[in-house]
């Protein structure tokens, strides 16, 4: 029950819907509690929850769904429309400054990912042709300011700093020097602070009027729980914030904390850090974000990745190679190499619709790079010959390959078992798809 | 400051909140459906979690009709009681017997306060004249090293280091050795924070765990998983992740000088049956407490004893 994510529990409720031909008030009740109960799970702040679970069963009980003939449908409708409502509907971009430098502060508790996110956050914006610069303000951590300096070195950002300098006075010869070396980014890496600490907030208020930031970011760990609600409205009250940045999302948590945060402030949530590397940043999208919770999976993002990575032309033709069976340990490599250009893969998995039920099968089936590139040395090992005709790889082929790719034996025999099985799949999944029925599969979206 | 003045401090705010809420409750008396809804939303949003609370309320209940209680103060002894049946009674403190050092591994997802928390137990044993050695574990993290340097400065502590990026069990290794060889009586390691979901990752710190194990008999002497006050119910999956991959002799709950209430380690309690050892208020080397439950409980629910 514990790796079941929101999307799952919310599958598992709407499934019983679904069989239902027409509604009673007591069936929307029912399912709502299972979606107030799976959304106190996520974490969601239980005023939050109440309101959202009101409009949704205030919505639910209007004619639309119980004159409509598939009422489960049009129930998940309202949910997904409500989510999408609360979380905001576009991917909020920055707020840039009418003569640059644009000034953007990163705030927020201790251990949120402040300084990661200024580094992943200066990292995007060099590689969208800007010039950023990294101010560390962070005086009171001990080696925040080497930890900024080793970061922006990764990224090629130069990193601005003052020692244990009062943090106005940092940002304030901060901003002076953006201005002279023409940096149109200035991102202001901040203390960790705790929203009760009266005088440090006092400190960000008074940065705040010093640099007259275009963006106040507040970032939030993706994990936080019912306290969310509290941190980001003690937050707003002393500053303009302007954005989220939600941070550890590639975690298995259910991130309710997304929704309330938003809730409350108002504010949307500008980015989402996915990963301890400097580039595992991405804009955030609420709409998908909605969508994810759903059991939709995150489709659009996956989408966009494969697309960004995968020429094609080569997609059309291993699709046809796929259909024909014809598919050999050469395309199989291909294949890897192309998903490994589209990020980790434990990633992509967790952006399939309908993974939240399969969570527990896919737990054995996590993959590290390692694995990916042990099995790439050995198809890189066999000659062309074998590639397109795995059966003629007999014992001293093995050795050979094991010995050419610095492999065991066992682990060429693995690979070649697994390509064996996977062509096994194949068979079976052509043969499904020409006797193709309206059966529903795991992986079918709830709204189809 | 004694144990409970600083936890007091801490749960101030806390307190004022969650009181404003239950003495509004407590001065009913009747308790109908909508008293229980609302006792459930106060746990819950002291991130209890539904299934605990769900179960609290439902003992609750029970003893209400059960002892026939018409009164709200009782009611909030009883409860009190409730969860230290789950929590336990006693301050669980640290095991360290044995011939040689006494290894302490501290664990956790990234941001909670390990590199912290182990600073401050630093200073705690150098208090009791104990020769402390830090481990720098985390050779991940930019900085991660330095961090920990200015904390064995602090505590008077000494550091084994390699560079960023070594392996962390050969850091670790060393750090045991030259403590065994050297005379020290405690080791401190310190890992890099990790999300329990990374398969890769969980991997690492089970070969660390193993290479302790390996390099001194009996040791670790304590696995210490640290979590973050303000973290909802992922500390659950945390705690179980965590305790397959390095066994779990006790958790410590940071950043309880805010406003969060940390009300998962209950959860943890009792699916897990480990307990809390230290709670840490505040960035100060000495904002690090013995956990006393029964203290814990009192501080959440003060304003009415």
């Amino acid at each position: 029950m514990l790796f079941e994510n929101l999307s799952a529990k919310l599958q598992d409720t709407f499934k019983r819907l679904r069989g239902k031909g027409k509604l009673s008030e007591k069936d929307v009740d029912a399912a709502l509690r299972e979606v107030r109960l799976a959304l106190l799970e996520a974490d969601v702040n239980y005023k939050v929850v109440k309101d959202f679970i009101a409009a949704v069963k205030e919505r639910s009980l209007g004619s639309d769904v119980m004159a409509s003939l598939t009422p489960g449908q049009t129930v998940i409708k309202i949910v997904h429309e409500e989510l999408t409502r609360l979380m905001g509907e576009q991917a909020a971009k920055l707020t840039k400054a009418k003569s640059p430098p644009t000034i953007v502060m990163l705030v927020g508790l201790q251990g949120s990912g402040k300084t990661t996110s200024a580094a992943k956050l200066a990292s995007l914006l060099k590689k969208g042709g800007g010039n950023p610069l990294l101010v560390a303000a962070d005086i009171y951590r001990p080696a925040a300011i080497k930890q900024l300096q080793v970061l922006g070195e990764q990224v090629a950002v130069p990193v601005f700093q003052l020692g244990g300098q009062d943090p106005v006075q940092i940002a304030r010869a901060a901003l002076e020097y953006a201005r002279k070396h023409s940096h149109d980014y200035l991102l202001v890496d901040t203390a960790g602070r705790l929203h009760v600490d009266a005088e440090l907030m006092e400190e960000l208020a008074r940065m705040q009027a010093a640099l007259q930031p275009q963006e106040i970011l507040l970032v939030v760990d993706a994990m936080t729980g019912q306290d969310a609600v509290t941190v980001a409205k003690a937050f707003q009250e002393k500053l303009m914030l302007s954005g989220i940045i939600l941070t550890k999302l590639d975690g298995d948590t259910r991130g309710g904390a997304a929704l309330s945060v938003r809730a409350v402030t108002g504010c949307p949530v500008k980015f989402a850090g996915l990963g301890e590397k400097t580039d595992a940043f991405e804009p955030f999208y609420p709409d998908r974000m909605a969508s994810r919770i759903l059991g939709m999976g995150d489709v659009l993002t996956l989408i966009e990745k494969a697309q960004a990575a995968i020429d094609e032309d080569k997609a059309r033709e291993m699709e046809r190679k796929l259909r024909r069976q014809q598919f050999t340990l050469e395309d199989f490599l291909e294949q890897m190499q192309q998903l490994r250009k589209m990020g980790p893969l434990s990633q992509l998995v967790e952006m399939l619709p309908g993974v939240g039920g399969l969570g527990k099968k896919l737990k054995g089936l996590q993959v590290d790079e390692k694995e990916f590139k042990r099995a790439e040395a050995i198809i890189l090992s066999m000659t062309k010959k074998e590639r397109l005709n795995p059966s003629i790889i007999n014992s001293s082929r093995r050795k050979r390959i094991a010995a050419g790719s610095g492999t065991r034996i066992q682990d060429v025999n693995n690979l070649l078992k697994q390509f064996e099985m996977m062509q096994k799949m194949l068979k079976q999944f052509s043969k499904l798809e020409k006797g193709k029925s309206r059966s529903r599969g795991h992986g079918r979206f709830p709204f189809m | 400051m004694g144990f409970l003045s600083k936890i007091k401090a801490g749960l101030q705010k806390t307190r004022s909140s969650l009181m404003a809420r239950l003495e509004g409750l407590f001065v009913r008396n009747t308790f109908d459906e909508a008293f229980y809804e609302e006792l459930e939303e106060i746990l819950i949003g002291a991130d209890v979690g539904v299934e605990t609370t769900l179960l609290l309320v439902e003992k609750l209940r029970a003893k209400i009709q059960e002892e026939k209680i018409r009164d709200g103060d009782r009611v909030i002894e009883v409860l009190k009681e409730l969860i230290l049946d789950i929590l336990g009674r006693e301050t669980t403190p640290l095991q360290l017997d044995g011939t040689g050092p006494a290894v302490i591994l501290v664990l956790g997802v990234n941001g909670v306060g390990k590199t912290t928390t182990i600073g401050k137990l630093a200073k705690l044993f150098r208090a009791e004249n104990k020769k402390v050695l830090l481990a720098a574990g985390d050779t991940f993290r930019a900085a991660a090293g330095e961090q920990l340097q200015i904390w064995a400065e602090r505590s008077g502590s000494e550091l084994v280091k390699h560079q960023q990026g070594a392996d962390p069990a050969a850091v670790i290794f060393d750090a045991i050795t030259a403590a065994v060889s050297r005379g020290y009586n405690v080791v401190l390691c310190d890992t890099a924070g990790r999300l329990h979901n990374k398969a890769n990752l969980m991997a690492e710190l089970k070969k660390v765990h193993k290479v302790v194990e390996k390099a001194l008999p009996g040791a670790p002497h304590e696995v210490l998983l640290v979590l973050d006050a303000t973290t909802g119910q992922n500390a659950l999956a945390q705690a179980q992740v965590f305790h397959e991959a390095a066994p779990l002799t006790g958790l410590v709950l940071t950043k309880l000088d805010g406003t969060a209430k940390g009300g998962i380690v209950i959860a943890i309690a009792q699916k897990l049956q480990i307990p809390v050892k230290y709670v840490g208020v505040g960035e100060g080397i000495d904002d690090l407490l013995p956990f006393n439950p029964a203290e814990y409980v009192e501080g959440l629910f003060a304003a009415h004893t």
